[in-house]
């Protein structure tokens, strides 16, 4: 298209949500610009043209002109109306999901984004979807408010706790988008990243088949992938930096100092109880930060969780 | 003499003769407000909305240092996208200090309560506003809510972005943000008192002669303001209040946990928040009306224009506040309606700015430095203007919210706007204020910085902003860097300019040269009393046959005032009404 | 200056052309903030509104725990009060000292009163349980009848609203008392009276928010 303030937007990965912001985006630009340098060129010309010559210089008394007045109000009146209908038909078209759109299921929380598919599969910070087909996120949130943004896509919504939102959008081209997290959700909220993985139609199928009825594996196995699904590791490293909460590594068995100056052997009582009602022990140097995973997370998978976390020395 | 003996309609009352005489104020005073009462306990005690005036603006500006210096500190971690000196949640609680004080303790009360506190009444040729003892309580109360907000910061500090969005602010924390609602809360009856003070003031004590058509025009700015005070804070007081409820005693009104909906917080907020940014800019349309038809020596192009866009503005700018929330999850037709009436607000605006412009034309202009600001103003503000249009149009909105593009925009119409308009009036006021002259060619080389620096830190924001940089972000992707780091010397420059202001007018006040009571051969009446004005303001009561920006009458009729001694008023005049003869007689 | 005594009586601020400048500011200025306490209590009611709308068998619910009886006792109550005060300011423009003083007394005892009778109301309710917030505990009489989730929420509107409200009542009662040392002195007089009024402004607001809050809170069908 090659317009003057192309430089502003990123790519265009998905027209059909993006098109009507772009040509608006560029419409208004362009217009401001003209609007603007008129007045910027006029005052400055004025300064110049009727600088002042003395200080007993005699100026017209002028102090209105009704034609000039309404010109000048009903112009841009129109141009925002125009800017309104524009906008607003562009939103309704976000709004709007197409009807053959294929479902998938998002989760915010401090600070991940936990991504479910129609068959069990599930995803952390990566979202797998299937390139030509309209695409329906729907969104919740476990704790505070996130916001989900796709730059490349134009989509924003926000996600809140007990209620559902959603976007839409349909990406042309395989590859990858960045999501952010445009709601402020707390300490790692700038790190609350992730990806929109975009495949080709049958590739997302195979993918999508692999990935069938979540983990899978011995105990152990199915707890590593249970700790990377549930974002565990953006606050609890495995391999002993310190992170916002205490690292995995190496606690099975030993005694931890909890911030009341009591102490704590860690065995699966504590783990479970710290995975559940994270506030009821601190560890000494933390601050009761984590969300509770009481009601979100089953004893069985509790069990696999311990005895992954028993491998981590 | 043109007008002798002339009729003057006072605020209340019929057209009466009035007995006036001229009266031209002295160029170097004996007596004025700066050495009627000594010490510092005759300052801190004082009734004198000058002194009240001058209180404030030390406080102002004393928080823009210390909120400006917090910018400087987030400019410098935003060098590398990773840490550069400071950890994540230092970061996010310094930005949401600067937010919080820019906001509650420099924009809000920058020019109404400083400024407008000082040159309000003497526009009016008024003593003092109308309840003096609570002005000084409101600057008490703002005292009160700085304490507050510092006592936060000794209890975790808070972290929530000034917003103070729930759940987030109801969960985490309680301890800071306890103390800084309460701070905020607080606060806002400083602002209320002001707004309350000043609608009385304009009602009740104009000198005769000042008619409603006769106000000057940053007297109708600060009454619209005043009316978004009085209408807006207490929402915001309840909302407040609501919050730390929530904090203290979770009553779970807004906290999705315990039943409640984190929306309606948002309407609340908003609902004050959204008119506080008009308490914040409309002051300074006024500034920049009496500046430029002083520099322009001309009359004001559609002073009911810019006068009564003042008050669309106020009230317009009471049902656009859901523009924020347009990704919120409202409901659909709330979103349509506020998109609409967003639109609308911006058109008064646009206004303001074409009158201001006709203003210039054949006008007699000189560039000195408040002039300078004006210019930068109408540049920045525009560029702010128009970012505005576009964050209000839903599908550009939906891709643009709360990415740095908005940081952006509010930058360039707080900061290009309020704060630019504020220099502007400093400037122009500032003889008047202390009676000493500033360093021209100085002040001319730091607006000069102000200007670039600004345009360095806040144009590629807009860029990264659109390209989907999020706001609030302590660490970011690659891509990003250039733009963060070219914003980071900008920020210096700005600082630097700053720097700038502050040495020349501390220079000013000890080593200036005296002003006079007129630099400017202003008409407005403010000017027609000493540089600095007595303590009562004017030695008479100034009586008023023209409008403020009347410049093709001759200066005399503008130094009018009751023959009668420190008149007092309307016996005086009643009493001056039974001969005519003796009026004439009087005159001199 | 000569006549500055003469036209410049001692209650007038130094910056007021006049006694009468002065009355009339005084009132503009309490009407002015009159606006603002009503956009204050504007908000509770908006939230008021919003979650009655969300969840109107709620209300209905649970207004049945508030007791209607004393409510509209405590009604009574401040119209009179409201009434008193009228005297008041009544009296002083007749420049009625002793009338002034009693008034103002009965005025107090009114607002005295209604606080008590406010202060029976929540004990009776903490004592059931019925709290704000985290301290919501029914007993299990009240849980039997009250089982909606979010009663805690309209207990959270209710105790905001009538808290509010009654710390403006006792503001009142501060203002009162000031008044009525000041009428002893002898400060109020047919030309003087400013504050009387503008208080009683301030108590007839008070008045008129309690008489919104009892059916909106208590007499819900």
């Amino acid at each position: 298209m090659g317009r003057l303030f192309d430089f502003m937007l990123p790519e265009n990965k998905s027209p059909l949500t993006a098109d009507p912001t772009d040509g608006l985006f560029h419409f208004i630009n362009e217009a401001s610009l003209v609007l603007f340098l008129g007045v910027v060129l006029a005052m400055i010309y004025f300064a110049i043209r009727y600088k002042r010559k003395s200080e007993d210089d005699k100026t017209p008394v002028i102090t209105h002109n009704n034609t000039l007045e309404i010109t000048w109000s009903v112009i841009p009146l129109l141009i925002t109306f125009v800017v309104f209908g524009w906008g607003y038909s562009g939103w309704l078209n976000l709004k709007t999901v197409p009807d053959d759109a294929y479902e998938i299921h998002v989760t915010g929380f401090k600070w991940n984004w936990s991504v479910n598919y129609e068959n069990g599969a599930q995803t952390i910070n990566e979202i797998h979807v299937p390139k030509g087909t309209p695409i329906k996120l729907v969104m919740q949130s476990r704790d505070v408010l996130h916001s989900f943004f796709v730059p490349e896509y134009r989509v924003k919504h926000d996600v809140l706790p007990n209620r559902y939102t959603y976007v839409w959008f349909q990406a042309e081209e395989a590859g990858e988008s960045q999501v952010f997290c445009t709601e402020y959700c707390g300490t790692s909220h700038s790190n609350m990243l992730a990806k929109v993985i975009v495949h080709e139609p049958e590739d997302f199928k195979t993918w999508l088949d692999e990935n069938r009825g979540g983990p899978s594996g011995s105990p152990i196995e199915q707890g590593e992938k249970l700790v990377s699904l549930q974002g565990c590791q953006t606050c609890h490293s495995v391999d002993g930096s310190d992170l916002i909460g205490p690292s995995f590594k190496g606690i099975w068995g030993r005694d931890r100092n909890l911030a009341d100056g009591s102490s704590v052997t860690v065995d699966e009582n504590y783990i479970r109880e710290s995975i559940l009602y994270p506030g009821e022990k601190i560890a000494e140097g933390y601050q009761n930060v984590m969300t509770p995973y009481e009601g979100r997370i089953s004893d069985e998978e509790i069990t696999n969780i311990i005895e992954y976390l028993k491998t981590i020395d | 003499m043109a007008n002798a003996s002339t009729s003057a309609s006072s605020a209340a009352s019929t057209p009466m003769k009035l007995k006036v005489k001229q009266f031209q104020p002295a160029q170097t005073p004996t007596n004025t407000y700066l050495t009627d009462e000594k010490g510092v306990w005759a300052w801190l005690t004082t009734v004198d909305h000058k002194k009240i005036g001058l209180m404030y603006l030390g406080s102002v500006a004393f928080f823009f240092a210390l909120a400006g210096f917090l910018a400087i500190a987030l400019r410098t971690e935003l060098w590398t996208p990773a840490k550069t000196f400071i950890e994540a949640d230092t970061y996010n609680q310094l930005f949401t200090l600067h937010g919080a004080m820019m906001v509650f303790f420099v924009l809000v009360p920058s020019i109404p309560a400083a400024l407008g506190n000082f040159i309000l009444p003497m526009q009016l040729g008024a003593k003092d506003v109308a309840f003096p003892r609570l002005n000084l309580a409101s600057f008490y109360i703002y005292v009160f809510g700085a304490i507050f907000t510092f006592l936060s910061l000794a209890n975790n500090g808070f972290d929530t972005g000034w917003t103070f969005y729930t759940p987030y602010s109801s969960d985490t924390n309680s301890a800071g943000i306890i103390w800084v609602t309460l701070g905020v809360f607080i606060l806002g009856f400083s602002s209320i008192l002001t707004g309350t003070n000043f609608i009385t003031t304009i009602h009740k004590l104009r000198a005769p002669g000042i008619s409603w058509e006769r106000l000057p025009l940053n007297v109708w700015a600060l009454y619209a303001t005043s009316i978004i005070q009085v209408l807006a804070t207490p929402v915001l007081a309840i909302t407040i209040l609501l919050l730390a409820m929530e904090n203290i005693l979770d009553i779970g009104i807004f906290d999705p946990a315990l039943g409640g909906d984190p929306v309606l917080y948002q309407h609340f907020f908003w609902f004050y928040s959204h008119p506080a940014v008009y308490i914040m800019i409309v002051p300074g349309f006024g500034i920049i009306s009496e500046v430029i038809t002083t520099f322009s020596k001309k009359t004001i192009f559609g002073y009911w224009a810019i006068a009564l866009s003042s008050l669309a503005i106020a009230f317009i700018g009471f049902l656009v506040w859901g523009h924020h929330m347009f990704t919120s999850g409202q409901s659909a037709v709330a979103t349509t309606i506020f998109s609409f009436l967003t639109f609308l607000v911006g058109i008064p605006t646009g206004i303001k700015i074409f009158n201001w412009v006709a203003t210039l034309y054949r006008g007699s202009i000189s560039m000195k430095t408040p002039m300078l600001y004006v210019f930068i103003f109408i540049f920045l503000f525009s560029i702010g203007g128009f970012t505005g249009i576009m964050l209000g149009a839903l599908s550009v909105d939906i891709h643009l919210h709360d990415t740095y593009y908005v940081v952006a925009h509010f930058h360039y119409v707080m900061m290009g706007g309020t704060l630019i308009a504020l220099l502007a009036g400093l400037h122009y006021w500032w003889p008047k204020m202390t009676g000493k002259m500033y360093n021209e060619p100085l002040a001319k080389i730091a607006a000069g910085f102000i200007f670039i620096g600004f345009n360095v830190t806040f144009l590629p924001q807009f860029i990264m902003g659109a390209q989907g940089m999020p706001r609030r972000y302590y660490n970011y992707i690659d891509q990003f860097t250039p733009f963060h780091q070219t914003s980071t010397i900008g920020s210096y420059i700005l600082a630097l300019g700053f720097l700038i202001i502050l040495y020349y007018l501390a220079h000013s006040l000890f080593k200036g040269k005296k002003a006079g009571p007129n630099p400017w051969n202003s008409r407005g009446l403010e000017w027609q009393s000493t540089s600095p004005p007595d303590f009562h303001n004017f030695s008479h009561t100034p009586v008023v046959i023209h409008g403020p920006y009347d410049y093709h009458q001759p200066m005399e009729e503008f130094q009018l005032g009751l023959a009668v001694e420190h008149g007092h008023g309307e016996e005086h005049l009643a009493a001056d009404t039974t001969g005519s003869k003796a009026a004439e007689a009087t005159i001199a | 200056m000569a006549n500055h005594s003469a036209t410049h009586p001692k209650h007038v601020h130094h910056h007021f052309v006049d006694s009468n400048q002065q009355f009339e500011s005084a009132k503009l200025g309490m009407w002015v903030f009159l606006v603002n306490e009503i956009l204050f209590f504007g908000g509770l009611f908006c939230a008021y509104i919003v979650f009655r709308a969300w969840y109107p068998e709620l209300f209905t619910q649970a207004a049945l725990e508030l007791n209607t009886f004393w409510g509209a006792v405590n009604t009574v109550v401040l119209i009179g009060s409201s009434l008193t005060v009228a005297m008041a300011i009544r009296s002083a423009q007749n420049n009625q000292k002793r009338g002034l003083e009693i008034n103002l007394l009965i005025t107090i005892l009114l607002a005295c009163v209604f606080l008590v009778i406010k202060y029976f109301e929540y004990e009776h309710k903490l004592h059931l349980g019925i709290a704000p917030g985290t301290f919501w505990n029914p007993t299990p009489e009240i849980a039997a009848v009250l089982d909606h989730p979010k009663a805690n929420i309209f207990f959270g509107i209710y105790y905001m609203m009538t808290g509010v409200h009654g710390l403006h009542v006792i503001v009142g009662i501060g203002l009162m008392i000031w008044l009525y040392m000041r009428a002893r002195k002898g400060h109020f007089n047919s030309e003087y009276y400013t504050p009387v009024e503008i208080t009683g402004l301030y108590w007839h607001l008070v008045d008129l928010i309690w008489i919104f809050l009892f059916p909106l809170l208590y007499l819900i069908e």
